[in-house]
Order: structure tokens, then sequence, then C-alpha cells
């Protein structure tokens, strides 16, 4: 299975996501310039965290507009499986493929830490392979994570169950305290209606090899490679 | 002579060194080159007060690639690989602005490591601060904090460990010592140096701007008149100009097609031209009309002294000029031909083809001013050795001690302003971050890398040789703690106002202390930075030399931390405990001064402790390390139990020999001897361990048993502390903490997106 990891101008998690699919899984993985408008006969999709652009204007709102982009959206209209992780959500919102918008964390920090996140439902190609309440420790590393949307949108997403994985305790309980940014309904990762592209504020390419403290995350990548 | 005194005085430049200038020019300067000498033979980039020191420290051993005088230094750490290391201050802008000032800090150190070609991989603080109680000094706490992490989050370099201290000579003069470590291919490390004749020198990064000139030098009357605005001294940064320089250099270092590479820091321009030229043995000559510029009208003495951020000098091939352009363009980054290489070794510098300029680039660089200055020691030196009278009586008891020293700002848990670091980006860091020192795995490689930076001003105060011997046996300890072998090491000396003698001393003897503890334990300083002037309204800082040592393992996966893993393991002291409060954070808090003798320091010992930690991990007889500093052995233990999820400890210690400076009981438990360290192993394996600890000459002991949920010290037999855990680790967890979110969420409101 080839990965492709679209590199933006600031992205800096590209490297981590290409180890973690290439190094960690074993896939074919490649880099991607922005000004690029092929993927490469990719199968999958990464837009890797970062501050593409320096945050300028608000985040993710000018990678929408690399050349790129327009391939990435032609690419999840077919179907085929995209994820956003940290700065990649933000782009994929600010482009339209998924809803909502981040605000600043409600403590106005930055946040670099492990936390607790559910996965809601297993019928996304990032979660086929794990279990409907399974809890998974991985790490956020966001200024800017707390999920907002219109009560409609978030109604939405909830009845229609494209809430993917929320920010919950140890235990699995879905707390203010486990919500380490202030999200609505402590949402940490949603999909779209066809269910094929997926964002989430937390890092699974950080958590996919013990020496560096978790492998929670390796089951987002496995869902996509062993289908 | 050309110049009055007050331009001279402006300049910083003194009628003596005026007289030097003539002389080496062959003829009196104009104001460009006036103002080109001001900055190059500033403390800042001419080390004219403390050369004649550094010149004593040792700097070379097998590993070292690379020593002081180019942009980093290197060491070699296996694979045909080299760890490229430097720390540098960003002082007196952090004062100004925290958060900018912090910012440019990192900006500068990180540009530092990439310019030799090395991908930056680790960044550590080692800050200081005056007491976080005050408001005005939260702020600076809060700026700095928000700084160091809107630069290196955004840039995606890892900030994983550091120092912070708080004394009220930091109030009006904050430190902020930054860390840079990067990793490179030992044969293509790129220096700063100038070479080829009519090779093209180019520009490439932000524009040039008119700020950060104040910072350099004093604004000449003529530059005022030309300018009516002030402009900030201090520069702003911008992490995603760097992220793209640093990604496209990298880029074009990988062709060849670059002879040598520049960043413009201190002096900017000025700077990188002279030196590339100056270590090259060749001349630069350069037109500033073709140096981009941010603002219009700007003068040659303007462009030339800017320190505008993020900007380098290549030095490019000649007809490789078009693959660098493409790279710099395929970056959104315009890399401009500003000159070329001569074979005269001047600087020559023109404004549209006319000559302004031409001074020899040695004169800039390596003949300026050398000062010997006076030095002695203060003389209330042994005053401030005497601990003061006490009355036993009076103190508190064990477990009140115990729970004040843990919650003192310098001691309690700095989680607060680590969670605000992202300390993962990057996939490499293998030791949680707050849990002992820094460890970064070497991605291709079994190996990993570890890194600790320390520095103690209060037993600087009271003995500076003592207390830099004792800052780079700490730095180590903790990297083999780890269970690193240190390899080689950098410093960051800051100090008050080197015209005074009782500072010079100050500063002669920590250097000194420097070098002796360096060469014992064999980690050479590969370069560093000085600052001085570190003072405010004639209240000098604390004597603060800080070290960075870097330690390297063979085996990644023996990484240990401070964090008892279990409960029921064996609780092993090694090392040995004179009851020594000179200095220590007790003496501080309890009693609320500095005084005393700093506690001795047997480097053979310490040599021996050291090693025998690295050989224990490499064989995983170790489970986890931590060695006893500010607070001695009663906080460094509680500290072992912090973070394990409630395994506390039941030991029993013998007394202290020594003094009993205070009482035997305060010594036993608070005393900061040196060279002690506390290690947890499976019982199994504790008569190994012993045994081989004998035979390797180091003192150790089991001392008792992880687990319960309490913290008992018994001393001979007869308990002195007992408190519950729990108790403890609020203590540390809440001490610094309480303090910086005691404000509302406004004052911290700076800040960055995200990852």
């Amino acid at each position: 299975m080839k990965f492709a990891v679209v590199v933006f101008p600031g992205s800096n998690c590209d490297h981590d996501a290409y180890h973690a699919v290439r190094h960690v899984c074993g896939q074919d993985a490649e880099f991607v310039w922005h000004k690029e408008t092929s993927l490469g006969g990719a199968d999958v999709v990464i837009l890797p965290g970062g501050f593409s652009h320096g945050d300028y204007l608000r985040t993710g709102a000018i990678a929408r507009f690399s050349p790129i982009m327009n391939t990435v959206r032609d690419f999840a209209e077919a179907g085929k499986p995209v994820i956003g992780i940290c700065n990649g959500f933000q782009i994929l919102m600010e482009c339209g493929l998924l809803p909502g918008a981040m605000l600043r964390n409600r403590d106005l920090q930055f946040h670099c830490e492990y936390v607790g996140i559910r996965v809601e439902h297993t019928d996304t190609p990032f979660t086929r392979r794990a279990v409907e309440g399974q809890v998974l420790r991985v790490p956020i590393a966001h200024g800017e994570g707390n999920y907002h949307a219109a009560p409609d949108v978030i109604a939405d997403l909830e009845a229609t169950r494209r809430v993917i994985f929320r920010y919950v305790t140890a235990g699995g309980d879905v707390t203010d305290e486990a919500n380490p940014n202030g999200s609505i309904n402590n949402i940490a990762g949603i999909c779209n209606e066809r269910r094929n592209v997926v964002g989430l504020m937390p890092h699974p390419e950080r958590a996919v090899e013990l020496v560096t403290g978790s492998t929670d995350g390796r089951v987002v990548f496995e869902s996509v490679i062993r289908q | 002579m050309r110049f009055d005194s007050a331009t001279l005085q402006r300049h910083g430049v003194t009628p003596d060194e005026y007289a030097r200038i003539v002389e080496l020019v062959g003829r009196e300067p104009n104001l460009l080159e006036l103002g080109l000498f001001s900055v190059m033979w500033s403390e800042h980039c001419s080390y004219k007060s403390s050369r004649v020191h550094l010149k004593t420290l040792p700097t070379s051993g097998a590993r070292v690639v690379q020593g002081p005088g180019e942009n980093a230094g290197a060491v070699d750490i296996g694979d045909g690989l080299a760890a490229v290391f430097k720390i540098e201050s960003h002082n007196h802008p952090s004062f100004i602005e925290p958060y900018q000032g912090a910012a440019t800090g990192v900006g500068g150190i990180i540009r530092d490591i990439f310019t030799m070609g090395a991908r930056p991989i680790a960044l550590l603080d080692s800050l200081r601060f005056g007491p976080v109680q005050d408001p005005a000094n939260r702020r600076i706490v809060k700026g700095v904090v928000a700084g160091i992490g809107g630069y290196g989050n955004s840039i995606g370099i890892p900030t994983i460990g550091g120092e912070v201290m708080f004394d009220e000579t930091y109030s009006g003069n904050p430190l902020v010592n930054v860390f840079c470590l990067g990793l490179a291919r030992r044969d293509a490390i790129i220096k700063g140096e100038a070479s080829g004749v009519g090779n093209p020198v180019y520009y490439v990064g932000a524009k040039t701007g008119r700020d950060g000139i104040h910072g350099a030098t004093m604004a000449s009357a003529e530059f005022d008149d030309t300018s009516a605005e002030k402009r900030p001294a201090v520069q702003v940064g911008d992490p995603f100009m760097e992220k793209l320089l640093l990604e496209a250099c990298l880029e074009v270092m990988k062709t060849d097609a670059c002879v040598g590479v520049q960043d413009m820091g201190a002096a900017g321009l000025t700077c990188a031209t002279s030196e590339t030229g100056s270590r090259g043995g060749v001349g630069v000559d350069i037109d500033v009309r073709h140096v981009p510029q941010r603002e219009t009208g700007m003068t040659p003495y303007e462009i030339m002294l800017s320190e505008s951020q993020e900007r380098m000098l290549l030095i490019v091939k000649k007809g490789r000029e078009a693959e660098v352009e493409a790279i710099f363009e395929k970056w959104d980054l315009h890399a401009v031909r500003i000159g070329e290489v001569t074979a005269d070794s001047m600087l020559r510098i023109r404004d549209h083809g006319v000559v302004v300029a031409e001074v020899p680039n040695r004169a800039l660089t390596d003949e300026g001013p050398v000062y010997r200055r006076p030095f002695s020691p203060p003389a209330d030196l042994a005053d401030r050795q005497r601990l003061p009278e006490v009355d036993a009586a009076g103190l508190p008891g064990p477990a009140d001690a115990l729970l004040r020293l843990l919650a003192s700002p310098g001691i309690a848990s700095k989680r607060w302003i680590y969670r605000q670091f992202d300390h993962m980006v990057r996939t490499n860091t293998i030791a949680p971050t707050g849990l002992g020192a820094a460890v970064v795995r070497v991605k291709g490689t079994s190996r990993a890398l570890a890194m600790s930076l320390d520095g103690n001003g209060r037993y600087c105060q009271l003995d500076p040789r003592q207390g830099a011997r004792l800052a780079v046996a700490e730095a180590a300890r903790n990297v083999a703690c780890a269970g690193a072998q240190p390899i080689g090491a950098t410093n960051c000396l800051n100090f008050g106002n080197p015209e005074r003698p009782e500072i010079m001393w100050q500063f002669a003897e920590a250097v000194a202390g420097i070098g002796e503890a360096c060469r014992a334990l064999d980690t050479p300083i590969t370069g560093g930075n000085v600052s001085l002037y570190n003072e405010t309204d004639g209240q000098p800082i604390l004597p603060t030399p800080v070290i960075g040592v870097v330690g390297l393992m063979e085996d990644a996966s023996v990484v240990r931390t401070r964090v008892f893993p279990a409960a029921g393991l064996d609780i092993i002291a090694l090392g040995e405990n004179f009851g020594e409060l000179g200095g220590s954070e007790y003496v501080k808090t309890v009693l609320g001064v500095i005084a005393g003798r700093p506690p001795a320091l047997d480097v053979e010992r310490e040599r021996a402790l050291q090693q025998f930690l690295v050989a224990e991990a490499a064989i995983g007889a170790i489970r986890s390390a931590h060695d006893c500093s500010d607070g001695g052995f009663a906080v460094a233990l509680v500290e072992c139990c912090c973070d394990s999820g409630g395994v506390g400890s039941d030991v029993m210690i013998p007394m202290a020999t020594g003094e009993h400076e205070i009482n035997g009981e305060t010594g036993t438990l608070f005393g900061e001897s040196a060279t002690r360290v506390i290690v947890s192993v499976n019982p199994d394996a504790t008569d190994g361990l012993l045994e081989r600890a004998r035979t390797a000459g180091v003192a150790a002991a089991r001392i008792g048993r992880t687990g319960g949920s309490r913290i008992r010290i018994a001393i001979d037999g007869e308990l002195s502390l007992d408190c519950p855990l729990s108790d403890a680790e609020a203590a540390w967890t809440t001490g610094f903490s309480r303090w910086v979110e005691r404000t509302t969420a406004a004052e911290s409101g700076l800040g960055q997106g995200n990852q």
C-alpha cells in the first residue's frame, strides 16, 4: 500500500508520518510537495501536522489553495482514504472536506501531553481494526484544537455517527477534566459523510513505537493497511 | 581625529581602540568603518575580556570533530555521524520583551546548528528568573515560556529539557540560555568559511530592516538624524521564515554546491562577511544595494549593522548558481547574489558600485583588543562562606522542611512549562520530558544521545571555581544517570560587569573550575557563549555558568529515568553523604540566605561513579537512577517517587559524616554533597551490583525498598521523617504552577497555533 505524505511549507510532522508508515508499518510512502498536482498513484493521503504557511491568516487557511489540494479533493471525492492530523485536520476543515473550525485552547496555552481518546466508530478506513469504545493513549501538541461548530452541525455529526474520536479519561469516560482544550462534546476527531476522510487533533503517528512511549496510534494506520 | 569623543563613546570604542583601528586600517576610518569595528570589537562579538581565560579550557579529544571558533561544536557519535551542538544566551532582549527575546534566542541557536549542515533535533533551555511570587517576574516567566514555545513548537524541533532557578538578583536580569543539538554526517559538516576567488556570495532569507541596530552598537548622531523612528533593539522572530531557510539550506548543502555558510546573528552582515572571509584567508566584496531591504532609504551603515533575524550568507561554487537558486525558489525564497570572494583578504563594501568601506577582514575578527582585566575576590568572601548561627530548636521539623523544599519553585515540578513545549515532535524523544536528562534516539542506529543543562548560581556566588566544577559534574552525572557516557560539553557564562574586579574574579575562577572538571571527566568544551554586563542598577546577577553536557548511549533501549518503576525494588544509595549545607536550597529556603561553602567535589570519585552508572545501565542492572542535588537526599528520594503512580519508599540511611553544620539530621536529609545517586534495582540483582560497586571503588549501600504510600526515612535506626507521598507529591506538583496559574487568562494570551 502506498501513502502520500503531503508537505506544505511549514509542515513539521511530515517526517514523523513518513517514519510511521514507512519504517514502522513497512509500507511504501512518498513525500508530495504542495506545488505538485499528482499524488503519484498513492492509495492513502496523509495531511501531516505543522504550521503550514506559518499559520498566517488562520491555521490551514492558506494551505487549501495549494495546487495539490485540488488533487486531494478529487481523491477524497472518489471515496479514497484521506487522514488529516492536527494541522492537517485544520486544512481539511478550511477546504470544506470536513465541517467545523478550531478555536484557541480554552486556557490559551499550547498543550503537549498524552491524552486518552475513545474510538467511537469503527466504520472508517482509519478505525476499522480498532474496537468500538477502545481507549487510545496518544499525544496532542496544539494551541488551537478547541473544536467548534454550529449547534446544528454538532447535532448532525452526532446523529450521523461522525464523531470518530473523543477525549476521555483512562477509564473511557467523557469528562470535562479529560478534555484538554475545550472541544464541544470532547470531540477529538471526525469524518465526512462518506466516512473516507478523517481528521483528528491528536498525533497517532507519534504513538507507534514502545520506545517513544505508546503504540496505541498504530491501529489508525493498520486499519487502512490491512483492510 | 575625524570623530569627537561622544561619537566614539556611542560606538563603545575607547581612544586606545580607535588608535589601534587607525593603525590596522592605515588611515582614519570613515563612519561606516567605525561602525564595523564597533560591533566586531564589542564584548559580545570579540570576547575581548573573556578570551584569555577561555583559551585555558580543554577543547580537544578523540571524539571532537569541531571545537570552538565555528558556528557550533561537534563530536563524533559513530556510524559516520556527528552531534553538532551549542548553547547561547539571549538575556537582555528577554528582559525588555520576554516573548520576542526568548523566541529570537531559540531562532538564533537553531541557525547556528543548521548552518553547520546539521538537522536540529533537540532544544533545551536554562532559565533564571526573579522570585515567581512577584507578578512582574511572572510576566517575564510567561512571556519567555510562550516565546520559546512559539518558536520551537512552530518550527518543529522538540524542546525536551532544561532547568529553571529563581533568585532575587535575576528580577531585573533574567537569563535565557538556549541549547540546540543537531545531527550531521561527519564528513558533510559545512563551515563558515569563504574560499575560491570569484565564487559568488549569496544572501538568502528575510529582508534587512532597521531592527536590532541598537542591539549591536549605540546609534550614532548621524543615524539619529536620518531616522526619526526609534526602532526597538529587540528583533522580531519569524519561525516560518526560519523553517523555510532550514529546509532549503539543508537541501542546498546536500548538493555540495556551497563552500561555506554563515548565519547572520549578532553584528549581522558585518559579522557574516568578515568572519567567513577571515576564516578562509580571503577577501569579500559586496554591494549593499543588492541586499534585499524591508524599508526604503537605508544607508550602508544601517544595512551592515542590522540584526534582522532569519538571514543567511552562502558562498556558492562558481557555475553552480542556478542549482542553488532553484532550490531556494522551490521554498519560495530568493537567493540574491550580493558580491564575490576576492584574493586580497579585504572586506570591501560598495554602494551602487562605489566603495564605501574597505578594511582587512582579520582586523575585524582576529586583531581586536584583548583585555587582561584585573580581578580580585570580593572583600566579604569569608563572611559569605560562613553559615549563620541558628538555633536548632527554631527550625522546622524534617517533614515540614521537606514539604517547604518540595514546594519551592526552584525544586517543584516544571510541568506547567514543558507542557507548553512540543517535546515529542520528530518522534525521537525516548525519556519523557521532566523525568531526568533529555534523551533522543538516533534513528537508523541503535544509539541515543542524552543531554543535560546545569548551573548553580548560589554555589558560584560562594565559590565560583567550586560552583563551576559542581555544575560540570552535575550535568555529566545527569547524563550518566540516563545511561549515557558523557562525551562533550558546551558552556554559557552569564556574569555581571567584567570591569569590576570581583566580577572578573568570579569569571576567571569559574572558567578555571570548568576547565578542571571537564579535563577530569573527559568532556571537552566544543563551544559556547559569554554574556557579561548582566546587571541592573549596579546589582549583578549571581555568577551563573551554565554547562551543557552531551552523552552517548550505544543502546537506546537501556535509557533510564529518575522514577521508581515499581514497588518491591531495592533502593541503593551510591556515593557518600557528608551533610554539606553550604549554598544549599535548605539554607536559602528555610534560613533565607545564600551562605556557607558549596559541597566538595572529588572528581576521581565522580568519574568512577559515572562510569559505574553507564556500565550498570548497559547491562540492564539498574531500573531507575536519580542524582541528589538541590534539596539533598530527602528531596531526591521524593522525586524518585513522583510520577510513579504512587510508589512510596521506606529507607534507613546512616547519619552523614562531616561537620554537622546545622545539625546532623538536617545535613543528612537536606545536605547537598555531590557525587550521589539513588538507584532502584530488582532485589535479585542487588548483591551483584554491590559487588561490582566495590570493585569499581564506588560507595554503595542497600538502604531500603520501594513501595507503600509513604516516604519514610530513618537515620541510624531512628525514624526521622514520615509523610504521605501524596502530600509530598502535591507540594512538588503545585509548588511552581500555583504561582504562574495565579493570573487571568488574558495575561497568558501569547501563543501560537498548533502542530
